[in-house]
C-alpha cells in the first residue's frame, strides 16, 4: 500500500481552467451563431481563422521563442482567437486578420509571460493595433442580410457611425435616430458592425451563462453598463440634439460585448468586488466620454484597455476586508 | 426564514457523511495490546513523564503531569504495565514522547472514578473546583485543535464572558462524530454545559449547529428547554464555520479582532464534545481518556463511530470498518479539508483525533499546477478576508515581510482558497511557508 502524505486540504471543488474556458466558449455561442446569420459564412471564415492562427502563434512562440512546454491544452489561446474575431468585420482580408492573431497573443500575452501575466486584455490589444494600422478595412462593415452564404456583401456605416458622422455635420441626434435601424434591430443583431457585437439578446444570453456557471460576477458588466447609461442620460437630458438617447448607446458597438465578454476577462480585472466595480464605472465612462467627444465613434476597447491599465494600482488599494480589522 | 452564518467568504464541499447514522459503538482494549500514549496530545508544553518502566498502572493512572499553564495532564486508558517509555510518530507526523503500555485485559479502573451510566444532572461543586478539575482530568478541546480546556476557563483580568458557545457546527466534510454525541449524548453535553456556564459565571450558551443535521438540531432542542440561558441555533451548512471566529460572527455578528481571542468579545467556545468530557469530569472523576473517532472513506465497507481509549492503534478501529481497502491511497487524521496524512495504520488515537478518512487513489493526488489566472475566486471565498494568490507570491518570492504586511498571519488554514482554485495551485502550502517565516523572523528578532 503506497499512502500518499501531503498537506491539507485533501480535497478540490473539481473547479479547473478547462471548465472555466470551456464555459466561456459556451457563452460566446449564441452570438457567434447571430452572426453567422446576419453575416453568411464570412463570419464564420473569420472566425476560424481568427482562433487557428491564435493558436498556431503561441504554439510558435512557446516552441521555438520560449523553448517551453505547450501551454495550448489550458484553451486561452482558442478564447482570444474567439473574442478577437468577435472584434472584427466578418468580411477583414485573411492576412490582417493573422497579423491581429500575431499581435494579440505574441504582444498581447507571450511578452508579458503568457497566461495570467498580461496586463491588457490580448485581444483588444490586437484589435486596437488593426483598427490603427487598417483603419479603412477595420471600418468597413457588412451590412446584415439574412442567410447569406455568399462572401460577397454591401457594406456601410455602424449605427454609431452614422451617429457620430451626422452629429459632426450639425444633423440632430433625434433626426439620425430615424435614420437608423430600429432598436429591436439593435437588440436582435441586424445591424452592422464587428461580427460578435451585433446582437444584444445573444450577447446577453451568453453573460447570463457565464453568470450562472459563476464564471464572471455581476460586477464589472452592471456597473459598467449603469455608468454609462447615467452618463449618456445625463448628456441626453441636457441637449437630445446633441447626444444620443441610453438606449441607443447600450444597444449598439461593443458595449455589451465589451461589458459582457471583454471587461470580465479574469487576467486583466480587479480582484474584489469593490475594485471591479470601480473598474467597471470607469469603462463605462470612458466609453462615453470617447464616443461623444473623442475622434473615434466607438470607445469600449480604449475605454477597457485604459482600465486594464489601472487594474493593478485598484488591486493594490482596494483590497478585500480584512476579518477583525 | 434565512440561516444565519458567517458573513465572508466560505464554501460547501460535498458534504458525504457516510456515518451519519451509524451509532457510536465502543472498542475495548485488547489483551497483550500495545497503547502508545503521547506526552503531548494538546497544544503548548509537552507534559511531564512520572512512570516509569514496569510500574502498574490502571485505567485513569495518571501518566504525565502537565508541563505549563498551556499544558495538559496525561492519563492511562487502559490498565497494564509501562513498557517503555519511547519516541513514537503521532498524526501530526512529528516525533513524540510517549508511555507504552502493555495492556492486561483486565481493565481496571482507578477506584475514584464512577463508572456507572447514570446521569448526574445536580451540579454541586463551585467554579474553582470545576476549573481546578478540568486541569485535573487533562481535558482538552476536542475539535481538533486540543486547546486545553482550563485555559480557555480562565478569563484574563479585565475581561468579562458574557456568552458561552458550543461548537457543534461540524463543517468538516465525513466527520460525524459530534453528529453522533449530540444525538445520543445529548443530557450529558447540556450538564456540560451548565458546569461550563457556572465556571465562567455566564448566563447565556448558545449552541451553533449546521441545518444538515436536523435530528441533533430537534434533540438538543428538545434537551435544552429544560435548562434556563441555553439556546439552539441552526445554522447555514458553509465550511469553515466550526473555526472559533466564524462561529462567533455567525451567531452574534461580532468579529474578533485580528490578532485577538475570542474573550476580547465577551465570548468563550467550546466544541460539544469537550462539554461532554467535562461532564464525565466533573460528576464522575474521570480524566480525558476515550473519545469519539468516525472512521470514514468512499471505499470503507462500514463507515462508523467508534469510542476509543487514547492510544489505540488506528489498525483497530479499520480492522472494526471492514480493514483497509485494497485501493487505499492516503489516511487522514482529521476532516478531509484541515485533517493531516499519516503514514500509517500504527499511528495512535489522540485527544485530537476526531477521526480517519480513508482515500482512494484516485482521490489522493493533487492536480497539475497551472498559471494563475486571477479568477479571485481564492480571495472571494477567504473568511479571513486576505488575497491568498498575492501571499502565495510573495511565498514563492521569499518576501515574508511583504506577506506579514497582507496579513498572512490572520490565515486560519481553512484551505477554501487551495479547494477551489481552478488552476490547483498549492496556495495555503505558500501561506504556511510564509507564516512560519515570519514566526521564525520573529523569533530572532525578539531573541537579539
Amino acid at each position: 500500500m503506497k499512502l500518499t502524505l501531503s498537506p491539507s486540504p485533501h480535497i478540490h471543488s473539481g473547479n479547473s481552467m478547462t471548465n472555466v474556458m470551456w464555459t466561456v466558449v459556451i457563452a460566446m455561442v449564441p452570438a457567434l451563431l447571430v452572426s453567422v446569420y446576419f453575416f453568411g459564412l464570412g463570419a464564420l471564415l473569420v472566425t476560424a481563422v481568427a482562433v487557428s492562427a491564435s493558436v498556431f502563434f503561441e504554439w510558435a512562440i512557446t516552441k521555438y521563442l520560449l523553448e517551453q512546454e505547450s501551454t495550448l491544452q489550458d484553451g486561452s489561446a482558442i478564447i482570444t482567437g474567439l473574442l478577437l474575431a468577435f472584434n472584427l468585420p466578418s468580411n477583414l482580408p485573411l492576412h490582417i486578420i493573422i497579423i491581429g492573431a500575431l499581435v494579440a497573443i505574441g504582444i498581447g500575452k507571450m511578452s508579458f509571460g503568457g497566461l495570467g501575466q498580461n496586463p491588457f486584455n490580448p485581444a483588444l490589444v490586437g484589435r486596437v493595433f488593426l483598427l490603427i494600422s487598417f483603419p479603412v478595412q477595420m471600418t468597413s462593415w457588412p451590412l446584415p442580410k439574412v442567410l447569406n452564404f455568399g462572401l460577397d456583401a454591401t457594406t456601410g456605416a455602424t449605427p454609431l457611425g452614422v451617429m457620430g458622422e451626422g452629429l459632426r455635420n450639425g444633423e440632430s441626434a433625434t433626426d439620425i435616430m430615424n435614420q437608423l435601424p430600429s432598436m429591436l434591430d439593435m437588440a436582435t443583431g441586424a445591424i452592422g458592425g464587428s461580427l460578435g457585437e451585433v446582437s444584444a439578446i445573444a450577447l446577453i444570453i451568453g453573460g447570463l451563462y457565464m453568470l450562472w456557471k459563476k464564471v464572471i460576477t455581476w460586477h464589472i458588466p452592471v456597473s459598467m453598463l449603469v455608468s454609462a447609461f447615467v452618463l449618456s442620460a445625463i448628456l441626453y437630458k441636457i441637449n437630445p440634439d446633441l447626444y444620443a438617447c441610453p438606449g441607443f448607446h447600450m444597444l449598439t458597438g461593443g458595449m455589451l460585448l465589451g461589458a459582457i465578454f471583454m471587461a470580465t476577462d479574469m487576467v486583466t480585472s480587479p480582484m474584489t468586488p469593490k475594485g471591479q466595480i470601480f473598474f467597471g464605472v470607469g469603462i463605462g465612462l470612458l466609453t462615453i466620454v470617447i464616443r461623444t467627444w473623442g475622434a473615434y465613434p466607438e470607445g469600449v476597447s480604449f475605454a477597457i484597455l485604459l482600465m486594464n491599465g489601472w487594474t493593478p494600482l485598484i488591486n493594490r488599494y482596494m483590497k478585500p476586508k480584512r476579518f477583525g480589522k | 426564514m434565512s440561516l444565519k452564518t458567517f458573513p465572508k467568504g466560505g464554501v460547501h464541499p460535498e458534504e458525504n457523511k457516510l456515518s451519519a447514522n451509524a451509532a457510536i459503538e465502543i472498542i475495548e482494549p485488547q489483551e497483550k495490546g500495545l497503547y502508545a500514549i503521547p506526552v503531548s496530545q494538546h497544544i503548548g508544553a509537552p507534559a511531564k513523564v512520572v512512570v516509569k518502566k514496569n510500574d502498574v498502572v490502571k485505567v485513569g493512572t495518571i501518566l504525565a503531569q502537565s508541563g505549563g499553564f498551556v499544558s495538559a495532564n496525561i492519563h492511562s486508558s487502559v490498565s497494564g504495565k509501562v513498557k517503555k517509555i519511547d519516541v513514537i510518530t503521532d498524526s501530526s507526523g512529528y516525533k513524540r514522547n510517549a508511555v507504552i503500555i502493555q495492556a492486561d485485559g483486565e481493565d481496571t479502573w482507578e477506584e475514584s472514578i464512577n463508572r456507572t451510566e447514570e446521569l448526574l444532572p445536580n451540579v454541586t461543586v463551585t467554579a474553582d473546583e470545576i476549573k481546578k478539575k478540568v486541569s485535573e482530568f487533562g481535558i482538552v478541546g476536542l475539535g481538533g485543535a486540543t486547546f486545553p480546556t482550563h485555559v480557555k476557563l480562565a478569563v484574563p483580568d479585565g475581561e468579562k464572558a458574557e456568552y458561552l458557545m458550543l461548537n457543534g457546527v461540524e463543517c468538516e466534510p465525513y466527520l460525524t462524530s459530534d453528529h453522533r454525541m449530540m444525538l445520543e449524548k445529548g443530557e450529558e453535553i447540556m450538564i456540560g454545559i451548565k458546569i461550563l456556564m457556572k465556571a465562567l459565571d455566564v448566563s447565556k450558551a448558545m449552541i451553533g449547529i449546521e441545518n444538515n443535521k436536523l435530528d441533533a438540531i430537534a434533540n438538543m432542542e428538545k434537551i435544552a428547554s429544560n435548562y434556563e440561558g441555553i439556546t439552539v441555533h441552526p445554522l447555514k451548512v458553509q465550511y469553515p464555520q466550526g473555526g472559533e471566529k466564524q462561529l462567533i460572527s455567525a451567531l452574534i455578528g461580532k468579529e474578533v479582532p485580528s490578532g485577538k481571542l475570542p474573550i476580547h468579545v465577551g465570548c468563550v467556545v467550546q466544541n460539544v464534545g469537550t462539554a461532554f468530557a467535562v461532564y464525565e469530569a466533573i460528576q464522575k472523576n474521570k480524566p480525558m481518556l476515550e473519545r469519539v473517532v468516525t472512521l470514514t472513506g468512499k471505499s470503507v465497507s462500514k463507515p462508523g463511530n467508534y469510542m476509543v481509549r487514547m492510544g489505540t492503534p488506528i489498525e483497530q478501529l479499520v480492522a472494526k470498518s471492514g480493514g483497509i481497502p485494497e485501493d487505499t491511497g492516503k489516511l487522514i487524521s482529521g476532516g478531509p479539508m484541515m485533517g493531516k496524512s499519516i503514514a500509517s495504520t500504527e499511528v495512535p488515537v489522540t485527544k485530537g483525533t476526531s477521526g480517519v478518512l480513508i482515500m482512494k487513489q484516485d482521490e489522493s493526488r493533487r492536480g497539475d499546477i497551472n498559471p494563475c489566472i486571477r479568477c479571485a475566486k481564492c480571495v472571494s471565498v477567504c473568511p479571513a478576508g486576505l488575497e491568498p494568490f498575492l501571499l502565495m507570491t510573495f511565498g514563492e518570492k521569499r518576501l515574508w515581510d511583504r506577506a506579514e504586511q497582507e496579513d498572512t498571519m490572520d490565515c486560519i488554514e481553512c484551505g477554501s482558497c487551495s479547494f477551489v482554485c481552478p488552476s490547483d495551485r498549492p496556495l495555503l502550502d505558500y501561506i504556511r511557508l510564509d507564516k512560519s517565516k515570519v514566526i521564525e523572523d520573529r523569533r530572532k528578532n525578539s531573541s537579539k
